[in-house]
């Protein structure tokens, strides 16, 4: 057997729904991080800002790799023995948190200052203020540049495989080393990526349409 | 005892000190005008008064409560005391209705239904009552404005402040916007206006204050300040304003 055949397919459709799970699985995960650092990063106390810079800045300064060898080998050598999946995740994980955190914290201070002036001046609590006030207008302002790095992840997802785990691009290898034809299963592999990525950047694109549309006249 | 209370207010940013020792107060139900030059600090004072600047020394009181900036009690000063700004601010992703109940729910306890009917009247007050449904950015300046004068008024507050609330606005929207301001001063509430409307100062200001170079210059009835001023500084300010 030397071609693609159903066999083959549905074997890059299982690893597809991999890179999938390793998607939404760090990107919600990385969120949720990503958020509560944004929103360290921004506050007054300056210590706890400063934390929230360090961590930011020493994620996004290191290679994802060498955090997925951390904590893939490195923990192992500690007797602390990740499976793939979760080593991977993790990884993902914080390296989305960071990026995120940015992109949001970005976010947030594009908000007019007035906004605070305005609701701080009605009497509202600062967390009231972000709840009702900053925030809604700040994920509107997010919506974009956040599908855009979802696309970044999708694709740099591949990454894991040198952990052993196998993803899209993983099954891609694994089905050349057997059958040989680069072009044909290379091919393959880019346009599952493809159909998944370009919806996502033309949701992006959508988005920014209708935020705007009811901020015009 | 004064609505407005301001004794001897130092103010600095840095080594640039705006506000030299400020005092004057305002009474219950009482209008007092601000004018003055730009970087006279009349701009500085009046968000002094509500807490949005700190000041170095010196004592505001204001509709019974003295201003510090601990957190709590100036939001509880805030439920008492509006203020309109030039750039109207208001909330754009929620409506007009919205952007009126918004704080009055959740500072003050109100019911869905009491907001609601809160909300018809102030837009009532400022003749925007078939705007409740609109968005702000399809409201043109002036009425923007006047959803910012009703969003203050639905705190029903003791003490309203006005930062040049027309700066941005073309003369004929300037005037819905003054009318509004002028029936709110009528009806007895109690107004300190920062402002560059000499005519406005003139006529519903009972009392206006003259500042330069951060200090009060001349204090005095409007009328009086208007047509006999004391100072070259106010003299030549105000024969600015005619041409």
């Amino acid at each position: 057997m030397n071609s693609i055949g159903s066999d083959e397919l549905s074997f890059l459709l299982e690893s597809t729904g991999w890179t999938l799970l390793l998607t939404a699985i760090s990107f919600l995960a990385g969120g949720l991080i990503g958020g509560v650092i944004a929103i360290l990063r921004l506050s007054r106390n300056r210590a706890v800002a400063t934390v929230a810079i360090l961590y930011i800045q020493v994620l996004q300064s290191v290679p994802v790799l060498m955090v997925l060898f951390l904590s893939y080998y490195g923990l192992a050598l500690a007797g602390l023995e990740l499976p793939p999946l979760l080593a991977a995740s993790v990884s993902l994980g914080l390296y989305v948190s960071a990026y995120l955190a940015e992109i949001w914290r970005g976010s947030i201070e594009a908000v007019p200052y007035q906004q605070w002036e305005a609701s701080a001046s009605l009497a509202l609590s600062p967390a009231q203020q972000y709840a009702y006030v900053v925030l809604p207008q700040a994920i509107r302002i997010s919506l974009p540049p956040t599908v855009g790095f979802l696309v970044q992840l999708v694709k740099n997802t591949s990454i894991v495989s040198v952990v052993g785990f196998v993803e899209l691009a993983r099954a891609g290898q694994l089905l050349n080393n057997a059958l040989f034809q680069p072009f044909r299963i290379f091919g393959a592999v880019a346009v599952i990526y493809f159909l998944i990525c370009f919806p996502l950047s033309r949701l992006s694109r959508y988005l920014e349409k209708v935020f705007h549309a009811g901020r015009r006249h | 005892m004064p609505a407005v209370a301001i004794e001897d207010v130092h103010k600095s940013f840095g080594s640039v000190e705006v506000l030299k020792g400020i005092s004057f107060s305002v009474d219950p139900s009482q209008t007092v005008a601000i004018i003055g030059r730009s970087g006279s600090g009349k701009s500085t004072l009046l968000r002094c008064i509500n807490g949005l600047e700190r000041f170095q020394s010196g004592r505001i009181e204001v509709a019974g409560h003295v201003v510090n900036q601990d957190p709590k009690r100036l939001r509880e000063l805030r439920k008492d005391v509006g203020i309109v700004f030039q750039s109207y601010n208001l909330f754009p992703h929620l409506t007009v209705g919205q952007n009126i109940m918004l704080a009055p729910r959740l500072t003050k306890g109100v019911s869905k239904a009491e907001a609601r009917a809160l909300a018809e009247r102030v837009l009532a007050q400022v003749g925007l009552s078939e705007k409740y449904d609109a968005y702000p950015d399809n409201l043109s300046g002036g009425q923007q404005q006047r959803v910012a004068i009703a969003r203050s008024l639905a705190m029903q507050p003791k003490v309203m402040l006005f930062d040049e609330v027309t700066s941005a606005l073309d003369p004929e929207l300037t005037g819905e916007v003054l009318v509004v301001m002028e029936r709110l001063a009528r009806e007895g509430m109690t107004m300190l206006l920062v402002t560059h409307e000499m005519g406005f100062a003139r006529s519903v200001a009972q009392v206006t204050v003259f500042m330069h170079q951060g200090r009060i210059w001349e204090y005095g009835p409007s009328r009086e300040l208007f047509s006999a001023p004391r100072t070259d500084e106010l003299r030549s300010f105000i024969k600015s304003d005619v041409k």
